[in-house]
């Protein structure tokens, strides 16, 4: 990548304003003159579009345009922080100014001769917005439109949402960082609604990905996630109560995997382990898992919705295991925490945006396949839910308690899948769910690219994915008793 | 088009030291000339402005200081019944010319949409009242940092099983909205919110809980002490200390303040204009219809000084007024935004953006009086996850909080579900307490739910 986006970026970043190699050097001098072990600038410019359809019509369109450049100063455990939306040097030693406000006077500092920072080439460095012309966006979402509406007459309403976003980095620091990323992000997404005697229900689809908007036009795929969304919401239409309390549980491939983002994910973070507020802290080597799991990050597959070339302190993104049959093997890190917990970054420093502090962040979360046939191990349920899709899910990350909730679930009894129920949310505690399970598919899937992680008020794009897994004995939040 | 008829700024208003309200109104002045100048028949505009301080203490140190200087400037262009938005955060003249450009060049693209337009004018503000929302806080970092360390060794120094700690957090914020429209419409206002909160982390028998307490207001003496937010952070942890799981069953459940507001939010989304109109709601057609016991009552309060929900105008320029929302139970207003009422038929309410200041009513038990009319059940003081469906009411969420006995707190529970449905819910509340939380757009006291199902063990 290293070559074509750091021209692009500093084309697009640093040109406009006169920014030059002296101005950076200049600022990060200033910041260096305290006592600071470590100083970075991040520099963000992002152009967003979205377009959106209901009843039949594209209602709304919408064009935005973000852009400035974040100073940070680190001095032991202290971070100071500042930014600005104009990326000009009296802008940036005006941020550098007020980060260094963090260490004491009479510092030297040293900065390092900058080396361009080699990252993956999982992407190309487009411009999702200027993939296809706007009258042909207009008539994506008029066929998903169609496509839902004729796939079943109980169809009364259709939502349908098409978004793009063109984002270009460049990080510099005082260690010798010189690195830049251009990362497309495309997503659609439609809702719909079925009616069936006075009862309505929803169903939901979508996906996305580092790619231009093409993608949805290949293979029919956005036909495709209107259909799913139809199938959904006409299940839900015969839904019953869901069970409550402690059973068996068997989740589907693919998205289902927010179970392993909500209950090991976060807490293997590197900044919880750090301040030892994770359930899971100072347990490396221990098992927490049954031995059928082994579970990774991996911000390095291509095109996906999670993935980066190099993250937000310019590291190359790279495949941590987290958890390898059953025992913890490590923590996803930014440059912050791994410093202080003596560890090697990896490639997991993110953040929403230049006016937001990185921090360790997932990229790709997901558990390896195993031996067993999908349909075995529904077989091996007496009574239990089988639950394939979900909305989202949380966690306490001290307690390890977390919650994922079902939006399309079935009972499962003697063996076989019998009838649907409503969605319901399913309880478990971090640290000892993934003790509990028995089975593990040979069906690895990933999400279609729809996942949205929030942490500390910021947002990042994420991906989730595992194979068919049986749980045994999770609470599950339902009416029926 | 010709300059705007009236600028309205409320009178005794201050604002931030680093605002020109002037140059801000004159900048979406401009935007409305260059929209009517693209071509467009009307034209609404609206800028954020805004700077703070954040700084967060752990153990005693420092952790982060950081300086937030935000601005954003949103146009929205109307071609007949087309149209076209954009925005930016950059306010230079080129990068403006260019927002408007590309929302008019959107708009070519969008469907003409019967409904789409500006508010009628005869909706808009006339006058402005100057609500007491903006106060600065004359505070620099060191008095900052003394603060937050203050609130955090109030916590720490609590109980002995308070261990570890994810710091305390002083924030500071103050800035300027402006709003513009081709009706003539363009008015400003400052407002300001400083908060302060504490999350401390307890640990017995190697098992860890946390929890957190924070106190926010629009003026810095409207604030709870640091030393009393700090205790309080430390008292909610270390009774959370020993939660286990609860045995499944069918019981009442009372939700604390701090969480009664969301059961709240579930209504107010649920008869929002645009869920209504999408059919994407569990309350379709329940105007003048019950939805709650025949002696609550609920309004919505816009011009409450200093509150955090108040707001002159609405975020289309739309006088924002008093109501009922409910009355004896029954619903009595939808919230509508101009677009959402035209699709219903009905008339905007001032809500374009949300609701302002909701109060629920109080069936005149406190917090104690609510337990003892619970008996044996479940106080639930934590929610997780999203398990709420907008369209059919089904209700099922993730809880911590404590078992009930015979009026007591018996101990304390986690890894549980609550759920029902929100109509049967909100039929089924059985009492409001006194106990109002302040620190949101909903204020509310603890709400007792007749019965729902708790899962568990």
């Amino acid at each position: 990548m290293s070559a074509p986006a750091l021209d692009i970026a500093r084309r697009v970043l640093l040109e406009p304003g006169g920014v030059d190699d002296g101005a950076l050097q200049r600022t990060l001098d200033r910041i260096m003159g305290r006592a600071v072990d470590r100083a970075d600038l991040y520099f963000q410019t992002v152009r967003h579009e979205s377009w959106s359809l209901e009843d039949g019509i594209v209602r709304e369109g919408s064009h935005g345009i973000d852009q400035g450049v974040g100073a940070r100063a680190i001095a032991g455990e202290k971070t100071g922080f500042a930014y600005s939306d104009e990326i000009v040097a009296p802008a940036l030693e005006r941020a550098a100014e007020a980060a260094r406000a963090i260490a004491r006077s009479g510092g030297e500092g040293r900065i390092q001769a900058w080396r361009s920072v080699p990252g993956h080439d999982l992407y190309l460095p487009e411009d999702p917005l200027a993939s296809l012309p706007a009258a042909d966006k207009v008539a994506l979402l008029r066929r998903v439109d169609q496509a839902a509406r004729s796939a079943d007459p109980r169809v009364s309403q259709v939502f349908v949402s098409l978004a793009g976003v063109h984002e270009v980095i460049l990080v510099v620091d005082t260690e010798g960082t010189l690195a830049a990323d251009v990362r497309p992000l495309v997503r659609l997404n439609v809702t719909v609604i079925a009616e069936q005697g006075g009862r309505r229900e929803q169903g939901s689809a979508g996906g996305g990905g580092r790619f231009g908007y093409g993608w949805f036009l290949e293979d029919d795929r956005a036909g495709g996630f209107a259909r799913e969304a139809v199938r959904q919401a006409l299940v839900n239409l015969e839904a019953g109560e869901a069970p409550a309390g402690t059973m068996d549980v068997v989740l589907g491939p693919g998205w289902p995997g927010v179970l392993l983002h909500e209950a090991v994910g976060h807490g293997l973070e590197g900044d919880f382990n750090r301040k030892g507020s994770s359930a899971f802290a100072g347990r490396l080597g221990e098992r927490v898992a049954s031995p059928l799991c082994t579970v990774v990050d991996d911000g390095t597959l291509e095109h996906r919705r999670g993935s980066l070339n190099v993250d937000d302190e310019g590291v190359p993104t790279s495949r941590t295991v987290l958890i390898e049959n059953g025992v913890l093997k490590g923590y996803m890190q930014d440059r912050l925490n791994a410093r202080l917990m003596g560890m090697a970054p990896t490639g997991n420093g993110r953040r929403e945006s230049y006016a937001h502090l990185p921090m360790p962040r997932m990229t790709n979360t997901f558990m390896l396949p195993g031996a067993h046939d999908p349909q075995e191990i529904i077989a091996s349920v007496q009574r239990g839910l089988y639950a394939v899709n979900f909305g989202g899910g949380q966690v306490d990350i001290t307690s390890g308690k977390f919650v994922f909730s079902a939006c399309e679930a079935y009972l499962i009894e003697n063996g076989r899948v019998t009838r649907p129920v409503k969605g319901a949310t399913l309880v478990g505690n971090g640290p000892d769910v993934l003790t509990r399970v028995t089975m593990v598919g040979n069906d690895l899937q990933l999400d279609t690219g729809i996942g949205t992680c929030g942490k500390e008020g910021q947002s990042v794009p994420v991906g989730v994915g595992q194979p068919t897994l049986k749980v045994e004995g999770l609470t599950v939040g339902g009416t029926a008793h | 088009m010709s300059r705007p008829a009236h600028l309205l700024t409320p009178a005794s208003s201050a604002w931030p030291a680093d605002v020109d309200p002037q140059r801000l109104h004159d900048l979406v002045a401009q935007v409305l000339e260059r929209a009517r100048a693209a071509g467009a028949d009307a034209a609404e505009a609206g800028l954020t402005a805004d700077s703070g301080l954040s700084v967060n203490v752990r153990l005693g140190e420092v952790d982060t200081l950081e300086y937030h200087r935000d601005k954003g400037l949103g146009v929205t262009l109307y071609f007949g019944r087309r149209k076209g938005s954009a925005s930016t955060t950059d306010f230079s003249p080129r990068a403006i010319a260019e927002t408007v450009a590309a929302a008019a060049d959107i708009a070519r693209y969008t469907s003409e949409d019967p409904c789409a337009g500006l508010p009628d004018a005869a909706d808009l503000a006339r006058e402005i009242p100057d609500l007491d929302l903006y106060h600065a806080w004359d505070l620099d970092a060191d008095a900052a940092i003394a603060l937050a360390r203050e609130c955090e060794a109030a916590a720490l120094g609590f109980d002995a099983r308070i261990t570890n700690s994810e710091g305390a957090t002083l924030d500071t914020h103050g800035g300027y909205r402006v709003y513009g429209n081709t009706h003539g419409f363009l008015a400003g206002y400052a407002s300001s919110r400083h908060s302060l909160s504490c999350t401390v982390i307890g640990e017995e028998d190697g098992a860890m809980q946390r929890d957190y307490w924070y106190t926010v207001a629009r003026h810095p003496e409207d604030l709870e002490p640091a030393e009393a937010v700090g205790r309080h952070a430390a008292r909610r942890t270390v009774r959370r200390l020993g939660a286990r799981s609860m045995t499944t069953g069918r019981m009442p459940v009372l939700f604390a303040p701090e969480v009664a507001r969301g059961l709240v939010g579930h209504f107010l989304r649920a008869i929002n204009g645009h869920a209504l109109y999408r059919k994407a709601s569990f309350l379709l057609d329940h105007l003048g219809r019950p939805v709650f016991p025949d002696w609550l009552d609920m309004d919505e309060r816009p011009h409450l000084p200093r509150a955090l929900g108040s707001a002159p105008f609405d975020n289309e320029g739309v006088a924002t007024r008093s109501r009922h929302l409910v009355e004896g139970g029954v619903l009595k207003g939808y919230v509508l935004d101009s677009y959402s009422a035209r699709r219903l038929g009905l008339h905007t309410t001032g809500n374009a953006g949300g609701t302002h200041n909701v109060f629920v009513g109080d069936s005149g038990l406190d917090f104690d009086g609510l337990l003892e009319k619970m008996g044996d059940g479940l106080l639930v003081t934590e929610l997780m996850g999203q398990g709420v469906n907008p369209v059919t009411g089904d209700y099922s969420r993730g809880a911590a909080g404590f078992r009930i006995e015979n009026g007591a707190i018996a101990g304390p529970v986690h890894e549980i579900t609550i759920a029902g449905n929100l109509r049967d819910m909100y039929r089924g509340i059985v009492a409001t307490g006194t106990d109002y939380d302040r620190r949101g757009n909903v204020i509310t006291g603890s709400i007792l739910v007749g019965e729902m199902t708790v899962a568990g063990r």
